[in-house]
């Protein structure tokens, strides 16, 4: 169930989920033109991250 | 707006919808054919994380602090990604240790500590108390919103106790609870019932909240491009949206982001479903992604609901735009959908935070008072157990009576999140002694005990405490001036830090101090056995057939004497299932270990694992082995893992000799066979001149009417083979002794340039061949080597010798240069011969090799030398540290042979003669 490799990914993945929602990245989605982009940002990181960790927990299991 | 008392039929209704959901998930159970076997069902009790104050005051939250609300889910998403590998481990040990509570938990890993599972039961009870009222206080208000009494407080002025609703919602969950949770005495048993009951109210809110939403934006306004054009055209709605609204800047936004993390690992409730309710670990991995999509779905419409109601409502409590919003637009039956939605979000969390508590109060701070006394542990069978549960049921209703109490008391002096976020903080005390704890061996009692008090004593100061002022309860001077005007314990900025929002600030200082003793004390301290070995079994819970049961040998007791505590405190039933696998013939035979962990586990799984640790160590008859004996079976065992590890490398070490030795062997082979091949080799290369002058010798022996001339002739060809013989053999044996390693040289500074003129008018063939036009390209003036002078200058003279043999018949012309390369020198002869195919080029150098083939492929008419020459000349080169290669004719287009030769190291240095680099040493060295 936790293979080596897919244990890697898993930390992968939430390091870059957690550089990807914490300053500076936010910081620089939070100066785009319009005001609103900020939770737009968030909300797609988010989405994103979520499909990943899903790919990675259901795909491949007998890997 | 309609009847008050449908709404209670609603309210109440719904609440009788639970009890039978959880009813028939606990008749299932019975049955054996669980509803909440599923990672689904695992993922939707996880979310009993969003509670009222999600459903109700991420609106507000969102209204006036922009997008912070989301860290308060983002942290969870990061927490949970990591679960299959954090979350994974906590289930096996609870699994294994029959582990009841988060109190449980952190007690067991620290040597069953009954002081530390108090101290953890303790700080939840005073720091999720004020959460379990913010639920209650969010149905009330909410209540009084749909019926038309907004101004709360004054309906809770006017009345009694008995006329607010919330006290009979209280009361209500009390029973639920009672008969879902405390029904019998195992804690460690899953509540089922519970689990699809909270799992049940985790879709209505979802759905609630979702069309809600879709309502505000897609009834009350033309979809979202119409809303969010309206925000665009409207710059401080803008202002809201961005990280300028987020208290603490950039630094609050990871401050909240950590504190979610950790909470949402370490809040009681959360640690229930997460661990303790954990039917399947497999399941953790599907609750990986979907809990979090959960979290995005609720979190989905809260921004376009707040800017919805910023917009519409601009007057009223944020915090309860969700109903405000339907009930102005005059949609009742939503806004009845939306209070229902509350009311499971609300009553969720109540369930299974009560729960947690109760067996917390019970298990870690009643149950070692109780055990202190005399009379209860002598009472006979049955009646420990009754009072067990009449404590657990009564802490149940106490709990929930203490959160009314503090909702009646503090009423609306905080916002929600206010609330939500100290209790947050609170609970994040417990991250370091639990997460270190899990995965740092060495993290003692000691540590992990200090270290939560420090940290929930800088909590209370930094945190608490000015609440209270802020509500009323205390003069509020000391956190604008600090106590006593000492500035630098200003609550809200210790040791004059400022500029962090009040919850980083005080994460920052209370999380210090706890690591800080944590570790600083748990380097320096020494834990007890026991200790150790929980230690030991926690962090090393993942590995492979570790977690078998902790075999630390304890001191003799009767098998009956086990029988009687099972009976006295779990009743007849659970006595007789732990004995199944280990039936004694006799009451007074000596118990297995085995037998004493089973039942110490047992009743762990019902007291706690400090309670059961001291119930049955007051059976356990006899000497415990002490450290001695203890670290000597220890050292005993050392020494015999060092004496496997010694025998191993021996057994490597011979498999390595072996390898060693048939290597050897090999080569010897080879090198035998090359020795066959080279003495045939060399015999036959003997016999041709031999042959010649034997034949030659008889015919001047036998004839006597030779003609002067042929006589002269004959002698002729008998002495160049003679000499021709004696050259071979000289070669053979420089050959024999370059291979052998006993050709000695004579290295000495020369100069090359002195050496090749010198080789050039030596060799009498160059004078005799006729037309032969030799080109000498000395580029250097100087060229220093260590080299011996007599055998470099038969390198040269074989390399010229060659050259003269393989240059054109017809206008044989060659060319000998000389010059600097990058390391050394290089020295060159070349011919317009027929040069040397490039497959031929490393097998010139092979011994007896002739080259047979001109340029065209056909047959050379004669072999011109012994093949000798270039193999010794490579040897010497080699051993002088240099070269010798077949290369491409730069001028002439033959071949080329070149030798490289490192230059000699500078005079003052090789003068002394010591310390002088001889590369013929070190070229045997290699």
């Amino acid at each position: 169930m936790m293979t080596p490799r897919r244990r890697e990914r898993l930390l992968g993945l939430t390091a870059l989920a957690t550089l990807l929602l914490t300053p500076p990245l936010v910081l620089m989605a939070n100066r785009i033109q319009g005001g609103i982009w900020l939770p737009i940002y968030v909300f797609v990181v988010w989405g994103l991250v979520i499909g990943l960790a899903a790919w990675l927990f259901e795909g491949h299991t007998e890997e | 707006m309609g009847s008050e008392w449908v709404l209670l039929v609603i309210a109440f209704g719904y609440l009788g919808l639970l009890f039978i959901i959880a009813a028939w998930a606990d008749r299932r159970a019975f049955q054996g054919r669980s509803v909440i076997a599923s990672p689904t069902v695992y993922a939707l009790s996880i979310a009993v994380y969003c509670t009222a104050w999600t459903f109700y005051g991420s609106v507000g939250r969102a209204a006036e602090a922009g997008p912070g609300f989301l860290l308060i889910y983002l942290g969870p998403t990061l927490a949970m990604l990591l679960s299959p590998i954090v979350v994974r481990k906590m289930v096996r040990i609870a699994r294994a240790q029959r582990i009841t509570s988060i109190a449980d938990f952190i007690s067991a890993r620290y040597g069953k500590s009954s002081g530390l599972g108090a101290l953890v039961a303790a700080i939840a009870l005073i720091g999720i108390t004020p959460y379990i009222a913010l639920q209650l206080r969010a149905i009330t208000e909410s209540h009084a919103v749909l019926t038309g009494h907004p101004d709360y407080a004054m309906v809770m002025d006017a009345g009694y106790f008995w006329s607010d609703k919330s006290f009979w919602v209280a009361l209500v969950l009390a029973a639920f609870i009672i008969l879902f949770g405390a029904r019998h005495l195992d804690a460690s048993e899953r509540h089922e019932g519970m689990v699809a009951a909270v799992a049940f109210e985790s879709l209505i809110k979802l759905a609630a909240f979702l069309t809600v939403g879709l309502f505000i934006v897609f009834v009350l306004f033309e979809g979202p491009g119409d809303l969010f054009s309206r925000v665009v055209a409207s710059p401080s709605l803008v202002e809201r949206l961005g990280l300028s609204a987020v208290p603490g800047g950039a630094s609050g936004w990871v401050g909240m982001l950590v504190l979610a993390f950790l909470a949402f690992l370490t809040l009681p409730r959360q640690f229930q479903v997460l661990v303790v309710e954990s039917v399947d670990e497999r399941h953790i991995f599907r609750a990986a992604w979907m809990f979090p999509l959960y979290l995005l779905a609720i979190n989905l419409m809260v921004i376009p609901i707040a800017m919805a109601g910023l917009q519409l409502n601009s007057g009223g409590d944020p915090d309860s735009f969700v109903l405000t919003l339907p009930l102005g637009a005059g949609a009742e039956a939503l806004s009845v959908l939306v209070f229902i939605g509350g009311l499971s979000a609300a009553t969720g969390m109540m369930i299974v935070e009560t729960i947690a508590l109760s067996t917390m109060v019970s298990n870690q701070l009643a149950m070692p008072l109780l055990l202190r006394s005399r009379w209860l542990r002598d009472a006979g069978s049955g009646v420990l157990a009754r009072w067990l549960l009449a404590i657990r049921r009564l802490s149940i209703v106490g709990i929930l009576m203490l959160g009314y109490s503090y909702h009646a008391l503090i009423g609306d002096a905080y916002s929600l999140v206010t609330i939500g976020l100290v209790s947050f903080a609170a609970a994040a005390q417990f991250a370091p002694a639990l997460l270190i704890g899990l995965y740092w061996r060495s993290a003692n009692r000691l540590g992990a005990g200090l270290g939560m008090l420090a940290g929930i004593l800088v909590w209370a100061w930094t945190l608490l405490i000015p609440g209270f002022a802020r509500s009323g309860w205390l003069d509020d001077s000391f956190v604008h001036f600090g106590p006593w005007a000492i500035e630098w314990l200003k609550p809200q900025a210790l040791f004059w830090l400022e500029g962090l929002d009040i919850y980083s600030h005080s994460l920052l200082w209370s999380l210090g101090i706890n690591l800080a003793l944590l570790f600083g004390i748990s380097m320096f301290t020494q834990a007890s056995p026991l200790e150790r070995t929980q230690a030991a079994l926690f962090t090393g819970a993942m590995a492979p057939h570790q977690f078998g049961p902790s075999a630390l040998p304890r001191g003799k007791t009767p098998g009956g004497a086990l029988r009687a505590l099972l009976e006295r405190y779990l009743g007849g039933a659970a006595a007789r299932r732990v004995f199944v696998d280990h039936p004694l013939r006799n009451d007074d035979d000596a118990a297995p270990p085995e037998l004493i962990e089973r039942t110490e586990q047992a009743l762990a799984g019902a007291l706690g694992n400090a309670s059961a640790r001291v119930l049955v160590d007051s059976v356990v008859h006899g000497e415990p082995p002490d450290l001695d004996t203890l670290l000597g079976m220890l050292d005993s065992t050392q020494r015999i893992l060092a004496m496997n590890r010694r025998l191993e490398q021996k057994s490597h070490e011979l498999e390595e000799i072996g390898a060693e030795l048939r290597s050897a062997n090999e080569r010897l082979r080879e090198l035998d066979r090359l020795k066959d091949e080279f003495v045939a080799m060399v015999s036959h290369e003997l016999r041709t001149p031999l042959t010649s002058i034997r034949a030659f010798a008889e015919i001047l022996r036998d004839s006597s009417v030779l003609t002067e001339e042929k006589r002269a002739h004959f002698l002729e060809v008998v002495v160049r083979e003679s000499e021709r013989l004696s050259r071979l053999i000289e070669e053979v044996l420089d050959l024999a002794r370059l291979e052998s390693g006993r050709l000695t040289l004579n290295p000495q500074r020369l100069d090359l340039v002195t050496l090749t003129r010198h080789s050039v008018d030596a060799l009498p063939s160059l004078h005799k061949t006729p037309d032969l036009e030799l080109q000498l390209d000395i580029g250097v003036t100087e060229a220093m080597v260590i080299g011996d002078p007599d055998r470099l200058e038969q390198v040269i003279i074989n390399l010229l010798g060659n050259a003269i043999k393989f240059s054109d018949d017809a206008q044989p012309r060659i060319r000998l240069f000389l010059e600097q390369a990058k390391r050394g020198y290089r020295l060159g002869v070349e011919d317009n011969g027929a040069g040397i195919n490039a497959d031929e080029r490393e097998r010139v150098f092979e011994k007896f090799h002739q080259i047979h083939y001109q340029g065209d492929g056909t047959v050379h008419p004669r072999p011109r030398g012994s093949g000798l020459g270039l193999p010794i000349s490579r040897g010497i080169v080699a051993q002088l540290g240099g070269r010798l290669r077949v290369e491409d004719a730069p001028t002439l287009g033959g071949a080329c042979l070149v030798m490289e030769l490192p230059p000699a190291p500078p005079e003052e240095s090789s003068g002394l003669g010591e310390g002088l680099p001889d590369p013929a040493a070190e070229a045997k060295a290699k």
